[in-house]
């Protein structure tokens, strides 16, 4: 069992303003080290419980492979989990079916448990549609029969668009289960949507990812599992406290992948908001604070902005401010502060590719090419070796310096949808702390 | 006392950095604080026109031996309410755990070395103008003598039958005096009298604080203060002559005598005076 992790904050801004000015960036640290190793196979972690949710539907069996991929890598996940942790096996296609424990509890892993959920996932077969927002639903109700403060996660596999129901009721079942449990999403080969998946995964904190080799499932599947065992703490939030009058203009992760939070806010006092953050365990992530606060006079200095990180106690378990601090000194106010300006950089980065993808789905050469150049340029300035990476299979680089580029004349659809699903990942900077 | 952010008109607790409602900073601490250890008093007063009390204080009773410390916050660096504070608690914490170790006159060093990291520390990297800056005297005293550091312009004296001052400014006045350049009453009329040569903040890097030990031969007073106090009576005998002979017997009073008079005469600037009976007064076990 982990122990509860030590939260630490760390705020990177030029806390100088010039006369006048009255929006104030800070790029916000959030470290967590959990008190013991992480939970590994064969130790035990009663609070963890997990929900692996199959998609069932008939386009799995083609090719063949899909699903018998699937099936396999279900059964290593089942494998992983480590004795006592709570969990289901639910299968969908345009129904959600308990696929085990079949009365739709959670069962308590061990060797009997674990060799029956095996079981009937070797009757598993495939047929019907894809409503993945039924699945989520069924998923959220047998998670919320685990006892509270449990780490709850789901890891959803897919293959297919949300066809067979609209999106207002996948967006209706993605709200119902925000804040409930944490979903990993996976897509299988290239018939789905990254921008379904991307929706689900940030609405329940989760990560999005291709899997294009349906054999490369197990690893991936071993990996999230792990990763949802490592976790030692559940529902943290942000608290962000800012100053009366003040508008907080968003608030973004924007490491390991950029998420926006603004609209995520609930009220938890006067001047007080906060965002949920999922469960951690040993890790690091970084987040954009953007406030306009009422204007100070030169000289003044003023809190722009207390973040605290509050699990389920009432009290902050790391906190760190922003401050304004008025001057009239250029050489202070001009200073451009390295995290703010990296990760401004990085969002912009994430637009142009998804920008790009979509104008280059859309026939509309010139858009893509301007809008995947600029990506170029933003990911090689940035030493984003990944996104740069990722950008050569769909461009040919023409130009790093002026990022030029010409769209590729062939490109698999596996390359496009990686970087696509892939465009949120960022990269990380670190100048002197402020 | 309810307190008033300076900003909005909101209540701040007398705690709070910053007021819970507009965000303002508030002044650092209350503007008149008066500690009293027994063997070691102390008063810190902002003054008649200074917006706050940027001067700071602290003192530590160990046994037999008294560890006092006075930091004068620059007022045109960044913070210097903040510097003043770190000053002398990083100090009076280092001073307490050192001297057992390595004796009075290293552990002075020392502490005025890690007081001066301290405060280093709180400037923004590579912004060297706006450092937070700040003056420091300490002062070590056994049952046998006292000890004393000191960078900038604080002072250390000693109160008795032959009274003196211990330190020696690092000030344009008092080095100008020194060099025998000009006269004491020329000097002090200088606009650069008040001018600092050293001071601890990132702008000054990491220069050594002077040490000095001194051995009274019978009983008598130290008094550490703030160029607030000395500013209107720089002379030892002028200050020994307010307070003496009862202020080693009852030197709370005597502390108040010194605050009043700087009052009196104009309270220009903050004012902090920590007072310290020689031999110290043994801390009941």
């Amino acid at each position: 069992m982990s122990g509860s992790p030590e939260f630490r904050i760390d705020v990177y801004q030029n806390e100088y303003l010039p006369e006048g000015a009255s929006l104030v960036n800070a790029i916000v640290t959030v470290t967590s080290q959990a008190g013991a190793a992480p939970a590994t196979a064969g130790t035990v972690d009663r609070r963890l419980a997990e929900a692996i949710i199959v998609d069932c539907s008939g386009s799995m069996d083609y090719p063949r492979s899909k699903i018998q991929a699937a099936k396999r890598a279900t059964s290593t996940a089942i494998d992983t989990l480590p004795d006592g942790v709570s969990f289901a096996v639910i299968v969908g296609n345009d129904q959600a079916y308990h696929l085990y424990p079949a009365d739709g509890s959670l069962a308590v892993a061990g060797p009997a448990t674990r060799a029956e959920a095996k079981q009937a996932l070797g009757r598993l077969g495939a047929s019907g549609g894809t409503a993945i927002g039924r699945w989520l639903t069924m998923a959220n109700q047998t998670l919320s029969t685990a006892p509270s403060g449990a780490i709850r996660h789901a890891i959803l596999l897919t293959d297919g668009r949300n066809q067979h129901e609209g999106p207002a009721e996948l967006d209706a079942a993605i709200a119902a289960c925000q804040g409930r449990f944490v979903c990993d999403c996976r897509g299988v080969g290239t018939d789905w949507e990254v921008s379904e998946l991307r929706k689900i995964a940030s609405g329940l904190l989760g990560t999005v990812d291709i899997v294009a080799n349906p054999a490369d499932l197990e690893a991936d599947f071993r990996a999230m599992t792990s990763a949802a065992m490592g976790k030692a703490v559940a529902d943290v939030v942000l608290r962000l406290w800012t100053p009366k009058d003040a508008a907080i203009q968003f608030v973004k992760q924007v490491a390991p992948t950029i998420e926006d939070l603004t609209g995520r806010r609930t009220s938890s006092g006067p001047q007080r908001g906060d965002y949920p953050l999922g469960s951690w365990g040993t890790e690091l992530r970084d987040y954009h604070v953007c406030v306009q606060v009422p204007v100070g006079k030169v000289g003044d200095v003023m809190l722009a902005g207390r973040v605290s990180v509050v699990g389920e106690g009432s009290e902050p378990l790391a906190q760190g401010m922003i401050k304004a601090v008025w001057t009239d000194d250029e050489a202070l106010s001009t200073r451009i502060s390295v995290e703010v300006a990296h990760y401004t950089g990085q969002a912009e980065l994430a637009e142009a590719i998804q920008d790009g993808m979509a104008a280059r789905r859309a026939g509309d050469v010139e858009r893509a090419t301007s809008k995947l150049g600029r990506a170029v340029k933003l990911a090689l300035d940035s030493g984003n070796a990944e996104s740069a990476r990722l950008l050569a299979n769909v461009v040919d680089v023409v130009d790093p310096v002026t990022g030029t580029v010409r769209l590729k004349s062939k490109v698999s659809e596996e390359d496009a949808m990686t970087l696509d699903t892939r465009s949120t990942k960022t990269s990380r900077v670190r100048g002197n702390k402020d | 006392m309810e307190i008033k952010c300076s900003g909005c008109g909101a209540e701040v607790g007398p705690d709070d950095r910053f007021c819970e409602s507009c965000g303002l900073r508030q002044p650092a601490r209350a503007d008149h604080a008066e500690q009293d250890l027994g063997a070691v008093v102390g008063i810190t007063d902002r003054g008649l026109r200074h917006r706050r009390n940027e001067d700071s204080m602290a003192s530590r009773v160990l046994d037999d031996t008294v560890i006092t410390v006075v930091s004068d916050g620059v007022s045109v660096s960044d913070r210097p309410d903040e510097a003043s504070r770190l000053a002398v608690d990083t100090a009076a914490e280092r001073l307490a755990e050192l001297i057992g170790q390595v004796g009075p006159e290293t552990a002075t060093e020392q502490a005025a070395a890690a007081a001066a990291a301290a405060v280093i520390d709180m400037a923004p990297s590579g912004d060297r103008d706006h450092a937070p800056a700040c003056t420091y005297v300490s002062a070590v005293i056994t049952p046998e003598a006292v000890t004393v550091g000191w960078i900038g312009d604080s002072r250390a004296y000693w109160l008795a039958g032959e009274s003196q001052l211990l330190t020696a400014d690092d000030s344009w006045a008092f080095e100008a005096v020194s060099a025998g350049r000009f006269t004491a009453e020329q000097a002090a009329a200088d606009p650069r009298a008040h001018a600092l040569t050293r001071w601890m903040g990132a702008d000054a890097g990491l220069t050594p604080a002077h040490v000095t030990t001194f051995r009274p031969t019978g009983p008598g007073l130290v008094l550490l203060c703030s160029d607030g106090l000395w500013n209107y009576c720089p002379s030892a005998e002028g200050l020994a002559g307010l307070v003496m002979p009862d202020a080693v017997t009852a030197p709370l009073p005597a502390a108040k005598i010194l605050i009043q008079f700087a009052l009196l005469h104009g309270g220009h600037d903050n004012i902090t005076a920590t007072l310290t009976p020689f031999p110290p007064e043994r801390k009941p076990r």
